[in-house]
C-alpha cells in the first residue's frame, strides 16, 4: 500500500499509488481505514460483500469510500483488506474482511466525517501507474 | 485572482467567465496578506457561477478553503428560481454555539475549576464516535427530528426560557423523517446528548470586557460573570443526511442543463423533489442539533450544581443564545426594495438579526440579536449583536469564529517539543480532551486572531461588540 497525506487547511486528503486500478481501489479503502485505526493491528475475521455504481471512476471512487467508511460509522466494522471481485468504470464488487470495533483493543486515531467529492481524482500516470487523489471532512 | 478595495473591511471580487454575481470579502488588508487566500476566492468564485444566486458572493473575514463551498461563506439564491446545496451546508448540519450565564463571578468558582472541569469531562460524552446516556427508539427518535430543543425539554431537560432563547426556537417546523435514509436513523440514535471529536468544546469562561452596557444588560451578562459555552451539531446523523443527499444530487446535477466547476457544489433546484426533500431532511438534522446541544447544556447544569452544591435557581445558568453556522434557512430580504423570498446559505457564519427583528424573542427585540463567535482555546470569544447593516449588505450574516490557518497536521508538526497543556495553564485554562492529538490540533497557533476577525465585523457594522470572555477552563472531544 502506497499513500500520502496531503494537508489541506480544513481538512486533509489522501494520494493513493498503484500499479493497476483493482489494487488502487483496494488500497485508497486500506489508506483511509490506516487514517482510523492502525490497520496492522485489526483482524480480518469476517466477511462482508460490498457492491457500488457510480457515474464515472471518481464518483465510484467516492461511492466506494462512502460504504468501507459507513461500515465503521454506521456498524463499527473496521475493515482490514478489501479484495475487488470485480471493477468496471461504473461498478465495483468487492469482499471485505473486517474486526467489530472493541474500545479495549482499538486505538481511533482520526474521526473521519465523510468523503468528499472536492479535487477527486482517478487518474493514470505517463508511467503507466494509477493515482486517485481524496479529500475528507475531518 | 485580483481583488478590488472598497474600504477598509470590504473586497470585491469582480464578476469574470461564468460568474452570475461578483464576490464580497469582508477582510482586512493585514489579513489579506496573511494567509493564502487564493484557493477560498476560487471557491466564493465558483459559487458565484450557481442559478439564483442573489447580489453576491460573499466570504466573512474567518474565510478559510472549504470542499465545494468556502467556509465562512454566504450565498443566498432566489426561492422560485434558486439552487439549494447540501454542501454550501456542510457535512455538520446546524454545527452551532450556545452560551449561558451564570450567577457566578470568577472568585466562586476559580477554587473549584478542577473538579469542576473533570465532573464536565466525565458526564459530557466526548470524542470520536462517542456514543451517549440516551439510546433512542425509533419513535422517539421520530420526535426528536420533528420537534428539536423542545423533544429536550419535554423529556426535563431544560426550560420553556431556554426554547424562546434558541435561533427558531430550536425548531425547522419542515422536518420530514420520511426523507432519512435508514443509515441516518441507525447512527442517530446512538448519539444524541454527545460532543463529538475535533473542535467540539464546552468552554468555562469569565467575561472580560463589556463594549455595550445596554445590550450586556438586556443578555444578562455584566464583568467578572462566569459563562458556559458550547459547541456542538448533528452529530453522525447529520454527516449522514448531507452525504446521502450529496450522492443523490451529484446524479441529478446532470439533468439540469448548467455546469458546475466542482462536484462538491452538487445542488437541486429549490422548487424541485430534488431541492425540497434535502431542505426537509437538513431541518430533521438541524432539529437533532439543537436537541443536542440542549441535552448538553443541561447535563453542564447538573454537573455546575452537583460538584458546587447550589441549586438551579442559585445556579441561575440561563441561556443567552443558541446560533447555528451551518444552515440554509427560509427567510424574506429586501433586494432593491423589494421583498423576496431567498435561500440564505450560512456555511461557517452566524446569522446577525437587527433590532425590531420579527423572529428574535420580546426581550431581545430592542437590541438584536446575541451573535455568539468562540475563538480558539487560548484566548478569548466574543458576544456582539446583530445590525440592520447586516440585513442590508450579507443577508443578515456575519463571521463564525476564529478560523483555522494551520491545518490539523501542520498543527500537530507546531507543537512537537511543546506542551500545550502547560502553555494554556500559565495562563490559567485547565484543558481536558479525549482525541490523542485533539489539543495539539486544535492550540491556539491554528487559529487565526480572533480579535482581528471581530474587527472587521464590527468595522463594517455587520454585527457590534457586547462582550469579551476569556476562557477559563475546556473541555475538547
Amino acid at each position: 500500500m502506497k499513500y500520502r497525506i496531503i494537508d489541506h487547511t480544513a481538512d486533509f486528503g489522501l494520494q493513493i499509488f498503484a500499479s493497476d486500478l483493482k489494487t488502487l481501489f483496494a488500497d485508497a479503502a486500506h489508506a483511509m481505514i490506516d487514517q482510523i485505526t492502525d490497520i496492522n493491528s485489526l483482524k480480518g475475521l469476517n466477511e462482508y460483500d460490498v457492491h457500488v455504481t457510480g457515474s464515472d471512476r471518481p464518483d465510484l471512487m467516492v461511492n466506494w469510500l462512502r460504504e468501507v467508511l459507513y461500515l465503521w460509522t454506521g456498524e463499527e466494522k473496521l475493515v482490514k483488506r478489501a479484495r475487488i471481485l470485480s471493477l468496471s468504470e461504473y461498478e465495483l464488487s468487492a469482499k471485505v474482511m473486517y474486526d467489530t470495533y472493541e474500545p479495549d483493543r482499538h486505538i481511533i486515531k482520526n474521526e473521519i466525517k465523510a468523503v468528499t467529492y472536492h479535487q477527486i481524482q482517478v487518474k493514470s500516470l505517463p508511467d503507466g501507474r494509477w493515482i486517485s487523489q481524496i479529500i475528507f471532512d475531518i | 485572482m485580483e481583488l478590488k478595495k472598497i474600504d477598509d473591511y470590504r473586497w470585491e471580487l469582480p464578476r469574470t467567465g461564468a460568474m452570475r454575481v461578483p464576490g464580497i470579502i469582508y477582510t482586512s488588508a493585514s489579513m489579506l496578506k496573511d494567509s493564502n487566500q487564493e484557493e477560498p476566492l476560487k471557491q466564493v468564485a465558483n459559487v458565484a457561477t450557481l442559478p439564483g444566486i442573489i447580489k453576491a458572493s460573499l466570504a466573512m473575514p474567518d474565510m478559510h478553503w472549504g470542499y465545494g463551498f468556502p467556509i465562512g461563506g454566504v450565498a443566498a439564491f432566489d426561492w422560485e428560481s434558486g439552487i439549494i446545496s447540501p454542501g454550501g451546508v456542510g457535512y455538520d448540519i446546524n454545527c452551532g454555539v450556545r452560551l449561558a450565564t451564570t450567577s457566578l463571578v470568577e472568585k466562586d468558582v476559580r477554587p473549584r475549576l478542577k473538579e469542576l472541569i473533570n465532573a464536565l469531562f466525565q458526564n459530557i460524552p466526548s470524542g470520536v464516535g462517542k456514543t451517549g446516556s440516551i439510546k433512542l427508539s425509533l419513535a422517539e427518535e421520530i420526535k426528536v427530528l420533528k420537534q428539536g430543543a423542545r423533544w429536550a425539554v419535554s423529556q426535563g431537560l431544560g426550560t420553556d426560557s431556554d426554547i424562546e432563547h434558541t435561533e427558531d426556537n430550536g425548531c425547522m417546523p419542515n422536518a420530514d423523517p420520511d426523507m432519512i435514509s435508514k443509515r441516518a436513523m441507525e447512527r442517530g440514535k446512538k448519539q444524541l446528548g454527545t460532543l463529538g471529536s475535533g473542535n467540539h468544546f464546552v468552554e468555562i469562561g469569565v467575561v472580560e470586557t463589556v463594549y455595550d452596557q445596554n445590550a450586556a444588560r438586556i443578555f444578562g451578562l455584566f464583568e467578572g460573570q462566569v459563562t458556559l459555552m458550547l459547541h456542538s451539531g448533528s452529530r453522525g446523523f447529520g454527516y449522514q443526511v448531507c452525504d446521502d443527499f450529496l450522492a443523490a444530487m451529484a446524479k441529478h446535477i446532470n439533468k439540469l442543463g448548467f455546469n458546475i466547476p466542482d462536484r462538491q457544489l452538487s445542488c437541486a433546484m429549490i422548487q424541485s423533489k430534488e431541492g425540497m426533500n434535502y431542505f426537509n431532511a437538513m431541518a430533521c438534522a438541524a432539529n437533532y442539533a439543537w436537541a443536542n446541544r440542549q441535552i448538553l447544556m443541561h447535563r453542564a447544569r447538573e454537573v455546575f450544581s452537583k460538584t458546587l452544591s447550589i441549586g438551579p435557581n442559585e445556579l441561575a445558568m440561563n441561556l443567552v443564545y443558541d446560533v447555528c453556522h451551518n444552515i440554509a434557512k427560509k427567510e424574506v430580504h429586501i433586494i432593491d426594495g423589494e421583498k423576496r423570498l431567498a435561500c440564505v446559505h450560512r456555511k461557517g457564519a452566524t446569522r446577525s438579526f437587527p433590532p425590531g427583528s420579527e423572529s428574535l424573542c420580546d426581550a431581545y427585540r430592542s437590541v438584536g440579536q446575541p451573535v455568539i463567535i468562540p475563538g480558539d482555546m487560548g484566548t478569548a470569544s466574543y458576544v456582539l449583536v446583530g445590525t440592520q447593516k447586516a440585513m442590508e449588505e450579507t443577508f443578515g450574516s456575519t463571521c463564525h469564529g476564529a478560523g483555522r490557518v494551520l491545518s490539523r497536521k501542520a498543527a500537530k508538526k507546531a507543537s512537537k517539543g511543546r506542551s500545550i497543556q502547560r502553555e494554556l495553564e500559565d495562563k490559567g485554562i485547565l484543558a481536558r480532551w479525549t482525541g490523542r492529538s485533539t489539543l495539539a490540533e486544535e492550540m491556539p497557533d491554528a487559529y487565526k486572531d480572533i480579535s482581528q476577525v471581530i474587527e472587521v465585523v464590527h468595522g463594517a457594522g455587520i454585527s457590534k461588540k457586547v462582550a469579551k470572555l476569556k476562557p477559563m477552563a475546556v473541555l475538547k472531544g
